[in-house]
């Protein structure tokens, strides 16, 4: 090797580092440009009067007076007089994750443990791909199926009096949903050392009592961290639930009602909005309540699995 | 030391890139740009509008004409914006927005009515209620009435399907059937009248809107104009008559004149006895005779 070739290859170096740097900046600055301008958008609901007459925490959060206590609280921002009410929203965007979740973390939790720890080699050579490949699906092909398949089977199945329900977009919601769950599951039970499944089977446990009593527990962190993840993901889903839900905002507990989700309302409404109106800004407002929200969510699973990691490797 | 000076000289590399990249991208060629008309707005006129498009680009070769849809409501933001030369759209624009325009671009925005469209109202094929008054329509649709045997129907729960918000049809069915009162919350809303039509034609207990050009599959309402009147149909010459109760204009939207002289070309030729004869086609109503001619002539008269 000469001295040129050393240089040539330092100089490659020196500039391809500075060609990475650029780029992860550029993404990072993307997303703090993003962040700014969703807070700037949202801000009037809390500094402009004019706007605070028609939108503020008040009409978000507190019921309005009427006779029917249906009608309290509304969305109906398209009226004589917008009614800006958050409650069925929030209630809508809870209840479709929550649904989700008791579906998705179940099926996925089972899947991990049988794949890491009961699967041959070979089956869990197909099991895990295939299961990594539903996240690959795009999200408004779920929703169209869940919308004119999956909502007749289950209106068949247990009689929903609405075709489009939480019960409906939260099932949808949960193919979504098993892959993020099982993927972190997976990992998280992986991650426990050989050494304590090694230990509980020579002390005569069963393959089953070492998976549930001694790696389940062992890993427990990091499934909560995939359930975490897996929530936050089903909050901010949009497309799924905007065609699976039916849209309506209704404030009640029933899962079998027709749900509106956060979500869903941006995507469905900020192509019409009249730019720089209440309505507008109420819609980055929840824009900016999701950001906040997921940013909250993920962050603490990320933080978990950090956790997880470094005291399994002996750090903490 | 060192190191902080390579991290600045990384920064003013990307600034570096983002200058470059957004120049080349705002440097579009503007011969281009003459000959491209872009049209967005109304899902309920996409149709209508490619079918436009693709017989004007037929009759003069080297045109091109873009059709897409989005809403009326995005269209005219898009029209707003500076982004689109003609929006279409199902409903009047609002006073808010056409001050938006003219604000602007210091030009008032130019409203060309060039289809009509009557509202459907659809049940599924089982339902044996075949006719509704205006009335009667206002009264399920703010909750008033919630089952189908309290207008001859069976004693089933009704379940009310509606436009998203940001389409002219919601505005236009809130302002005309529901006088601007407010949907039942139980309202559900799907994205497109297609939708609303799969969404129909699968419930029996069931009751939507939206354009009749959309209209197969499900069973299409009389409507009343009020308990006397004779139930109207909502065909091509009910509607033309202005007999149907729920009929409304299609319009397209420009700021001022277009400058873009195909566009005002083809504005020209929708408005033509041929451009008429495509609204036909799709499945909406020409303008009457009388109506187009003045329309054209004030179309002549504003370019």
């Amino acid at each position: 090797m000469t001295f040129g070739d050393d240089q040539r290859r330092l100089w490659t170096d020196r500039w391809a580092r500075r060609a990475i740097l650029t780029l992860s900046l550029t993404a990072i600055a993307t997303i703090v440009l993003i962040f700014i301008f969703i807070f700037r958008e949202a801000l009037p609901i809390l500094t402009d009067p004019r706007i605070q007459q028609e939108a503020s925490f008040r009409h978000f959060f507190h019921p309005m007076e009427g006779p029917d206590p249906a009608s309290r609280y509304m969305w109906q921002p398209i009226a004589l007089v917008p009614k800006y009410s958050l409650i069925p929203l929030i209630l809508g965007t809870l209840k479709t994750a929550l649904v989700a979740l008791l579906i998705a973390a179940p099926l996925a939790i089972a899947a991990a443990l049988y794949t890491s720890e009961f699967a041959p080699a070979r089956i869990r050579e197909v099991i895990k791909p295939a299961i990594e490949l539903l996240a690959g699906i795009p999200s408004v092909v779920l929703g169209f199926f869940a919308l004119i398949a999956l909502a007749t089977w289950m209106q068949q199945l247990f009689g929903f009096p609405t075709r489009l329900n939480a019960i409906t977009a939260g099932t949808a919601l949960a193919l979504a949903l098993i892959p993020i769950i099982y993927t972190v599951s997976e990992d998280a039970l992986n991650a426990v050392p050989q050494s304590l499944r090694e230990a509980s089977l020579a002390l005569g446990a069963t393959r089953w009592q070492t998976a549930t009593r001694v790696v389940l527990p062992a890993a427990s962190p990091g499934i909560f961290a995939s359930l975490v993840l897996g929530f936050g993901r089903a909050v901010g889903e949009t497309m799924i639930v905007l065609m699976a839900s039916g849209n309506a905002a209704i404030t009640s507990w029933r899962f079998t009602d027709s749900v509106r989700t956060l979500a869903a309302t941006i995507a469905a409404e900020l192509g019409e909005v009249v730019f720089g109106s209440p309505h507008y800004h109420v819609l980055f407002f929840i824009g900016a309540l999701l950001f906040v929200v997921t940013f909250i969510v993920n962050s603490v699973g990320v933080y978990i699995i950090h956790r997880v990691q470094r005291r399994l490797r002996g750090e903490i | 030391m060192r190191n902080a000076r390579r991290t600045n000289r990384g920064l003013f590399i990307a600034c570096g890139v983002l200058a470059i990249w957004s120049l080349a991208c705002s440097s579009r060629a503007p011969s281009d740009r003459a000959r491209a008309v872009t049209v967005k707005g109304s899902d309920t006129m996409v149709i209508l509008g490619q079918r436009f498009a693709e017989v004007y680009m037929q009759r003069h070769p080297g045109t091109v004409i873009q059709v897409t849809g989005g809403g009326s409501g995005t269209g005219i933001a898009a029209l707003i914006n500076g982004t689109t030369d003609i929006a279409q759209s199902s409903r009047p624009i609002k006073p808010a927005e056409a001050e938006q325009v003219k604000v602007k671009f210091g030009v008032e925005v130019i409203e060309t009515p060039v289809a009509l469209d009557g509202l459907a109202v659809y049940v599924h094929q089982s339902n044996p209620v075949s006719e509704l008054s205006l009335a009667q329509l206002k009264a399920i649709y703010t909750g008033r009435i919630t089952n189908w045997k309290d207008i001859g129907g069976p004693d089933l729960p009704i379940v009310l399907y509606s436009r998203e918000n940001n389409s002219g049809t919601y505005v236009y069915f809130k302002e005309h059937v529901l006088e601007n009162a407010d949907f039942a919350p139980a309202t559900q809303t799907l994205p497109g009248t297609a939708a609303v039509i799969n969404a129909v034609a699968k419930d029996p207990k069931a009751i939507g809107y939206g354009g009749i050009a959309y209209g197969a599959g499900i069973k299409v309402l009389k409507i009343r104009k009020d308990e006397v009147s004779p139930a109207i149909a909502p065909t091509l010459e009910n509607v033309l008559s202005g007999q149907y109760p729920i009929s409304r204009q299609l319009y397209f939207y420009t700021v001022g004149k277009p400058s873009n002289p195909v566009a005002r070309d083809f504005i020209r030729w929708v408005l033509s006895p041929e451009g008429q004869a495509v609204v036909k086609d799709v499945g909406y109503y020409p303008l009457p005779e009388e109506t187009r001619r003045e329309i054209a002539r004030r179309w002549e008269r504003d370019s």
